[in-house]
C-alpha cells in the first residue's frame, strides 16, 4: 500500500505522532490534566475504532456497544473484589467474556436486519444493564469501586499516570492495525462484500451470517479491552458505562469522525470528548449547543471529518 | 384476589399509555420512515407543559388542554425545522441527529424549569377511590386514565381506518412515492402526522405526570420501552403496536408484582429478593428478543408493497 500525501493521511500521521508526544507536553507544560483528559479520550476512541469495524466495514448497526464496556469493566472490578488482582487473570477474563456475549447476541441478532438489528442489539444492551444493576453483592445500581488496579507482576504499573497513558495508546493503535489488517484481508473484503450488496455474495457462495458473526465478535473483544482499561482508568464500573445514552454516544463519534475510515473513530472520540469538556467549561448547559451541532453535522457533513477531508483534497 | 386484580388494571393502564406513545412512534416510523429518537423528549415536554399550565391557569383540564396544544404545536416547530430534513436520509442519520435533538431538549428544560422536579398536583375530584368490583377499590385517576387511553385509541382507529386523512395516511405507509404522484401535498401530511404523533406523546406523559415526578430524562426509559413496543408489533402497524403495547404493560407490571413470590418458591429468600428485580427488568427485552428471532419482522408486519 503507498500511503499518499492527502489531508486524510495528514490528519491521521498528526494525530499519532500527537498521541505519543502529549506525555511530553503535559509533563513541560505541567498540565497534567490533559493527560487524564486523554487517557479517557483515548479508551473511547478504541471502543469507537471497534464499533466502526462492525458499523463503518461491515454495515451491522449496533446500539448496544456500551455493553461491552461494562462487561470488561465488570471482569475486572469483580475479580478485584474477590482478591484476583492479577491483571494476567482479569484482563483474558474480560476480552472472553465480553467475546462470549458477542458470540450468543451476534448469533440472535444477525437473523435481523435494518432498524430491527438496531433495536435488538438495544434490547441486549439493556439486559446487560439490567443484570448489572441486580449485582446487589456488587454494588448494583450504585456501581462498584475498584480499590486496586489491574497487577501485571512488575511489568508495567497502571498507576503510573504516564505508563497507563502509554499502555491505553498502545491498545488504541494495536486495535486500529488490527482493523486496518482485517479491512485489508480476504476475510475483510468479503464482510465489506456483504455490506454492499449480500444477495450477490451468497451466490458466489459465502456463507454471510458466519462472516458477520466472527467479525461481530472480533468487535465485541476489542471494546471488552476498552472496556477493562476505562474500569482502570476511573477504579469504578458502574451500570451507567453500559446505559443506552452511552451506546449512543460511541455511534456518535463513529459518525461524527467518520464511518468506514481508519481514523475517522479516533478523530471522532476526540472531537466529541474536548468539545463536551470546553463547552461544560464554557457554560453548564453544554448539551444546549452539542445538540444543535449534531444535527447540523449531520445535514450538512456527510461522511464526518473524514469525509470532509477526503473532500478537501479533490478540491 | 384483590391484588390480582389491581395488578391487572395497573398493567392495562401501563399498556394504553405505552400506546399513546407508541402509536405517534410507529406512525411516524411507519409513514416517514424517520427513526425518532426525540419522541421521548416531546413526552417529557407534554409533562413540563401540563405542570406548569395547570400552575398557571389554576384549572386541571384548562391547563391539560392548553398543554395538548403546546405539545401539538412543538412537534409541528420541530418537524418544520429539523426533522423535515432529515427524510429519504440514512437510519443512522436519524438516529444521530434525534439523538442530539434529546441532549438539547434534556438542558433545555433544566435552564428553563431547573434541574429538580416538578410535581403535578390532581384536582380532589380524580384522588377519591372508586370501588371497582365489590370490595375492590382503584384510584379514579388511574381508572380515568384507562378509559381517556382506550377513547383515543378507538379515536385513533377510527381516524385511520374510516376517514380521508386515514386513508392517506395509510396510502402513505405503503407507498410514498405513488401517494405523491397522485398529486397529494405529502409535505403536509407528514407534517399532520408528526403534529399527531407529538400530541399523543404529550398526552402520555402529561397523563403519567401525576403519578410520577415531572424530571428530566423522563422521556428516555419509556422511549425504549415504545421502541421495543413498535419492534414487537412490527414497525408502521397500528394494530401491531396496539397488542405489543398490551403485552408489554401486563408482562412488566405482573412480573414485577409476582415474580419476587414466584421466585422464592424455587430459590432461596436471599437470591430471589437480589434476582427478581433484576429478571422482571429483563423480561420486555426478552419477550422482544424471543420475538425477533421467531418472527424478524415483528408479530404484525405492515404490508410493504
Amino acid at each position: 500500500m503507498t500511503a499518499s500525501l492527502n489531508a486524510r493521511n495528514v490528519a491521521a500521521a498528526l494525530i499519532v505522532a500527537g498521541l505519543l508526544l502529549l506525555p511530553l507536553y503535559a509533563q513541560l507544560s505541567g498540565n497534567m490534566f490533559v493527560l487524564t483528559l486523554f487517557t479517557r479520550i483515548v479508551i473511547f476512541a478504541l471502543a469507537a475504532v471497534s464499533l466502526n469495524l462492525i458499523m463503518g466495514y461491515g454495515g451491522m448497526m449496533s446500539f448496544g456497544h456500551a455493553a461491552y464496556l461494562g462487561i470488561g469493566g465488570y471482569a475486572v472490578g469483580i475479580l478485584a473484589a474477590e482478591g484476583i488482582g492479577s491483571g494476567f487473570v482479569q484482563w483474558p477474563v474480560a476480552l472472553v467474556t465480553s467475546a462470549l456475549f458477542a458470540l450468543v447476541i451476534g448469533a440472535l441478532s444477525l437473523r435481523t436486519r435494518g432498524v430491527y438489528f438496531i433495536m435488538i442489539t438495544l434490547a441486549f444492551a439493556q439486559m446487560a444493564y439490567y443484570v448489572a444493576a441486580g449485582l446487589a453483592r456488587y454494588g448494583g445500581d450504585d456501581g462498584l469501586t475498584i480499590y486496586k488496579r489491574s497487577d501485571f507482576a512488575g511489568l508495567i504499573n497502571l498507576s503510573g499516570r504516564v505508563q497507563f497513558y502509554y499502555l491505553c495508546t498502545g491498545c488504541l493503535f494495536g486495535g486500529i492495525y488490527l482493523v486496518w489488517r482485517i479491512v485489508n484481508s480476504r476475510f475483510g473484503l468479503v464482510v465489506q462484500g456483504l455490506r454492499s450488496n449480500e444477495q450477490r455474495m451468497q451466490a458466489i457462495g459465502f456463507p454471510a451470517t458466519r462472516y458477520r458473526l466472527v467479525c461481530f465478535v472480533i468487535a465485541g473483544t476489542m471494546c471488552g479491552l476498552a472496556g477493562a482499561l476505562l474500569a482502570n482508568n476511573t477504579d469504578f464500573v458502574s451500570p451507567a458505562v453500559m446505559y443506552w445514552t452511552r451506546s449512543g454516544d460511541l455511534m456518535v463519534m463513529v459518525i461524527l469522525g467518520g464511518m468506514g475510515s481508519l481514523f475517522g473513530p479516533v478523530v471522532g472520540a476526540i472531537v466529541y470528548l474536548l468539545l463536551e469538556e470546553l463547552l461544560s467549561q464554557v457554560t453548564e448547559y453544554w448539551a444546549l449547543i452539542m445538540g444543535p451541532l449534531l444535527l447540523l453535522i449531520v445535514l450538512f457533513g456527510r461522511g464526518g471529518i473524514m469525509g470532509l477531508l477526503g473532500r478537501l483534497h479533490r478540491g | 384476589m384483590l391484588l390480582v386484580v389491581e395488578q391487572f388494571l395497573n398493567g392495562l393502564q401501563l399498556g394504553l399509555l405505552l400506546f399513546l406513545l407508541a402509536a405517534g412512534l410507529t406512525l411516524v416510523f411507519g409513514i416517514m420512515d424517520l427513526v425518532n429518537l426525540a419522541h421521548g423528549s416531546l413526552y417529557m415536554m407534554g409533562a413540563y407543559f401540563a405542570a406548569t399550565f395547570v400552575a398557571w391557569t389554576g384549572s386541571f383540564l384548562g391547563g391539560i388542554a392548553l398543554a395538548l396544544g403546546a405539545t401539538l404545536l412543538l412537534g409541528i416547530v420541530l418537524e418544520f425545522v429539523a426533522l423535515r430534513h432529515l427524510y429519504g436520509r440514512d437510519h443512522l442519520d436519524h438516529v444521530l441527529a434525534t439523538f442530539g435533538l434529546i441532549l438539547f431538549f434534556n438542558d433545555a428544560v433544566r435552564l428553563i424549569w431547573g434541574p429538580a422536579g416538578l410535581a403535578l398536583p390532581l384536582p380532589p375530584w380524580l384522588t377519591v377511590p372508586i370501588q371497582i368490583v365489590p370490595g375492590v377499590f382503584y384510584p379514579a385517576y388511574r381508572l380515568a386514565i384507562i378509559v381517556v387511553a382506550l377513547a383515543v385509541a378507538l379515536m385513533l382507529y377510527l381516524v385511520v381506518m374510516r376517514t380521508r386523512l386515514g386513508m392517506l395516511i395509510r396510502a402513505g405507509a405503503s407507498n410514498r412515492e405513488m401517494i405523491g404522484a397522485l398529486g397529494i401535498n405529502i409535505k403536509l401530511l407528514y407534517t399532520l402526522v408528526f403534529g399527531l404523533g407529538a400530541a399523543l406523546a404529550g398526552l402520555a406523559g402529561l397523563m403519567q405526570a401525576p403519578i410520577l415526578t415531572v424530571q428530566i430524562g423522563m422521556g428516555e426509559n419509556i422511549l425504549i420501552l415504545a421502541f421495543v413496543i413498535i419492534v414487537i408489533g412490527g414497525i408502521g402497524s397500528i394494530r401491531g403496536a396496539f397488542v405489543a403495547s398490551i403485552l408489554v404493560g401486563m408482562i412488566d407490571t405482573l412480573g414485577r408484582a409476582f415474580l419476587p413470590d414466584l421466585l422464592r418458591k424455587i430459590l432461596s429468600s436471599a437470591a430471589a429478593s437480589t434476582a427478581a428485580p433484576a429478571l422482571s427488568s429483563m423480561l420486555i427485552y426478552l419477550l422482544m428478543a424471543i420475538v425477533l428471532v421467531v418472527r424478524p419482522e415483528g408479530l404484525f408486519p405492515a404490508n410493504r408493497r
